[in-house]
């Protein structure tokens, strides 16, 4: 690989002088582009060198040198490495050329970077804010930017407790609430302002596609935040001819959590119980990310036995996702909670597992920075290979039998919501929304890390990119899983379970990670950067929910409305991870 | 049942005995409530996926009459505030408690509802559901297991068991006023507090213009 990545080096100075120059700070990567001819190597690298899917979009706040930096993390479609792109702007007047023309995937990323970052995106389409609303007062990612309750920059903090006396955050704050407002602000005189951009982007799209010939009204419909098949707080809002959706826009953000900000205020180890709480399905997945982009700048590696327990804990999450998956799914094709209390029989077993290694059924924090918090205790990996080799195969194959093949299922799914696949990699789709498009890529194979290229198992791929191949999809990768159990469970060593000693203070030196793993939605990416102190200077979680959400609109356009609440289920969304 | 029921003051001849019950209307009419509280269906964030755990095979909540859930407000009687509460939702949960007929309760599930939780400090995390919508019952925990919201919930039953009549808030003459909706502005606002926070807007322009402290950035 690393002859490729030199020749590769050469190329794109060479190919583009004067507009891109390798990043030489140390312990960065990647390629420093002139940001107004972004567009133009962008669109080279993805026709001429097969840079065609672009992960991820970020932007990067250095206050001290007065610029910002959008960060763009490209792959080949068929495996390989990161390119890494950036584009240094002026802090003052933060502007870029939209990539939306380019890469359609990165319509929603580049509104969180301006709503968060406050980046202009030249030419993007439909540049609102995304996860805070319309009149919201600054860009909260900003350095110097501070929320109500802001204490210090970095955590640890100084005492709560001075002198013995107890202080909180709500007696600083002269409302006694999580709440600051600008000098001279008068809430009289202010005017909210509402949905009228939202629903005027809406319109925008109605004139494009509407049909004319027959003269019927259409309508505005919302769906949620508060509705019972959004899987949580997402809302939707489509416009609706007749039955059929003409428009449709998401709208996220209601679980808005500020993960980056506080993650940027934490110590390294201090963040890891927040990723727990990103996909609240996938904590220990969520945890392998994380532990392997710090691990990855601190370059560290972690022993045998501890690998081993990690793909361990990564296939059982992931089986455990894929269940509830199908079983939401289930309840949005109107089968109400059986087939659901069925998947979450078999979770309860799996979260046993989880609560007698790490403490904790959900919420498992149990990935270290070279290690895992703890080894096995007495009994587990007899249940683990109980399940494994007798309990689940059963089971899922169990569910086969009584939903593949039934009729209402295959009738309400067939055919719905198809995703083609040179659009699911336009469109940076991941994970099983992906590779049921026909698109065989599976971080675990394309990129691997870990120790994924031990084990024997196929990357599953369905070929119909509709619903139920999206359903079909799952199953098949609860068996691949299953395979990998297998395996693991077989060839598990004895050892230690940490490289060095455990620390809770570890020391990053400076540079940027991007570390990534195959999550059970997809590709989860964490982009670390780190200035040598004991917090990361940018902390940003590039969530394989939030950026499959770019399919649901082309998916949904001319279903009907019922079928855009399985359309949704199909791809699988968790709002924590959403709306971080 | 009927033990439970029978107030011990009254004496039922022995032939009669199990099959009738004299009791107070206080102990019957919470008896009846408490046993078919009605939850809205309504998850937030992580403690949702435990309260729907709660509702499956291995711990059923159908065992104290609340398996019921309902997606709409008006047919409700518990509003579970299952996660985070944030900025961006906290409209929409006034307006749904509001939409909610009495009796009503509140359970703030998890340390999130309660308090903020992990998130306290997040600029767009209200730190506790309670500074909006009066709450019945916290629970703890991040999530709460399946068994703490259990105990939650018994808690409120018993809370409900000692509620009467006579002073129920929702037999008054001057029924409650609906809660305000809170507004989003530069920050969200309650309007209960334009006042406050006019005067402080007010007071912060002034304190900006006599000292014009430069803005030092922390790098």
């Amino acid at each position: 690989m690393s002859e490729q990545t030199v020749t590769r080096t050469l190329d794109l100075a060479e190919r583009f002088p004067g507009a891109v120059t390798p990043d030489e700070r140390p312990g960065y990567e990647g390629y420093l582009v002139q940001p107004g001819r972004l567009l133009e190597v962008t669109t080279a690298l993805r026709d001429e060198l097969g840079f065609d899917y672009l992960s991820s979009v970020t932007g990067v706040d250095y206050l001290p040198e007065g610029k910002m930096e959008v960060v763009y993390h490209l792959y080949q479609s068929v495996g390989g490495s990161a390119l890494v792109l950036k584009a240094q702007i002026p802090r003052d007047d933060p502007r870029a050329p939209s990539l939306v023309p380019v890469f359609p995937g990165a319509e929603l990323q580049e509104r969180e970077a301006y709503d968060l970052l406050g980046i202009r995106f030249e030419g993007h389409p439909d540049l609102r804010r995304i996860l805070m609303w319309e009149g919201f007062e600054g860009h909260p990612l900003r350095k110097d930017w501070r929320e109500p309750y802001y204490e210090e920059d970095a955590k640890p903090f100084k005492s709560r407790w001075p002198e013995g006396h107890v202080w909180r955050a709500e007696d600083k704050n002269p409302f006694h609430k999580n709440v600051s407002y600008p000098a001279g602000f008068n809430p009289e005189t202010w005017v909210p302002e509402g949905d009228a951009a939202l629903y005027a982007a809406l319109g925008k799209v109605e004139q494009r596609g509407a049909s004319t010939t027959m003269k019927t009204d259409q309508v505005i419909v919302n769906l949620g935040p508060q509705h019972p098949s959004t899987h949580g707080v997402f809302r939707m809002v489509v416009t609706l001819d007749g039955e059929t959706v003409v428009a449709l826009k998401p709208v996220m953000g209601y679980l808005h959590r500020n993960h980056e900000k506080i993650g940027e205020r934490n110590t390294y180890l201090q963040n890891m119980p927040f990723t727990d709480r990103l996909d609240y399905f996938c904590s220990m997945s969520n945890n392998f990310g994380y532990a392997l982009a710090v691990e990855k700048l601190m370059g560290v590696k972690p022993p045998e036995r501890c690998e081993y327990i990690r793909v361990i804990m990564a296939e059982l999450t992931r089986i455990v996702n894929h269940l509830l998956a199908i079983g939401f799914l289930l309840n949005d094709l109107g089968a109400y909670f059986t087939p659901l209390i069925y998947a979450f029989e078999e979770r309860e077993l799996i979260l046993d597992v989880f609560e007698a290694v790490s403490g904790s059924r959900m919420m498992c924090n149990y990935f270290r920075f070279g290690g895992v918090a703890r080894d096995f205790p007495e009994g587990v990996l007899e249940r683990v290979r109980d399940l494994v080799y007798e309990r689940l195969p059963r089971k899922i194959d169990e569910l086969d039998l009584y939903l593949t093949n039934n009729d209402i299922i295959r009738m309400r799914a067939e055919g719905v919501g198809v995703l083609r696949p040179e659009q699911a990699i336009a469109l940076s789709a991941v994970g099983p929304v992906l590779r049921g498009s026909g698109v065989p890529y599976d971080v675990r194979r394309a990129d691997p890390y870990s120790i994924y290229e031990r084990f024997d198992f196929d990357v599953a791929v369905r070929y119909h990119g509709d619903v139920y191949d999206r359903y079909l999809i799952r199953l098949d990768e609860i068996r691949q899983s299953l395979r990998i159990l297998q395996q693991a469970v077989r060839d598990i060593p004895d050892g230690p379970i940490q490289e060095g000693k455990p620390q809770y203070q570890v020391r990053v030196p400076a540079g940027e990670a991007y570390g990534r793993v195959e999550g059970p939605k997809g590709e989860l990416g964490y982009y670390v950067i780190s200035n040598g102190k004991p917090n990361p200077w940018r902390y940003h979680v590039r969530a394989p929910s939030f950026i499959n959400l770019t399919t649901l609109e082309p998916m949904a356009l001319g279903n009907k409305i019922a079928d855009v609440v399985i359309i949704l289920g199909s791809i699988d969304i968790v709002l924590g991870e959403v709306d971080r | 049942m009927s033990d439970e029921l029978n107030s011990p003051q009254y004496d039922v001849p022995p032939e009669m005995q199990g099959q009738i019950a004299i009791t107070t209307l206080d102990k019957i009419y919470n008896w009846s409530r408490r046993s078919s509280v009605w939850p809205m269906f309504f998850g937030l964030a992580c403690c949702a996926i435990e309260m729907i755990a709660t509702a499956t095979s291995r711990f059923d909540i159908a065992r104290f009459g609340m398996e019921v859930m309902r997606p709409s407000p008006r047919q409700t009687d518990l509003l579970l505030v299952s996660g985070t509460v944030t900025k961006k939702m906290i409209p929409q949960i006034v307006r749904l408690y509001n939409q909610m007929p009495e009796p009503k309760y509140v359970v703030a599930m998890g340390a999130c509802a309660s308090g903020g939780g992990p998130f306290k400090e997040g600029y767009n995390v209200v730190s506790g559901i309670d500074n909006y919508i009066p709450v019945d019952v916290y629970i703890p925990g991040c999530p709460p297991t399946p068994q703490a919201l259990l105990h939650g919930l018994i808690t409120l039953q018993k809370k409900i068991d000692k509620q009467t009549l006579k002073t129920a808030r929702w037999y008054d003459k001057e029924s409650e006023a609906a809660i305000p909706v809170p507004v989003f502005g530069p920050d969200i606002m309650d309007p209960r507090d334009y006042e406050a926070i006019k005067l402080h807007a007010q007071e912060k322009l002034q304190a900006e213009l006599n000292i014009p402290s430069p803005e030092v950035e922390q790098g």
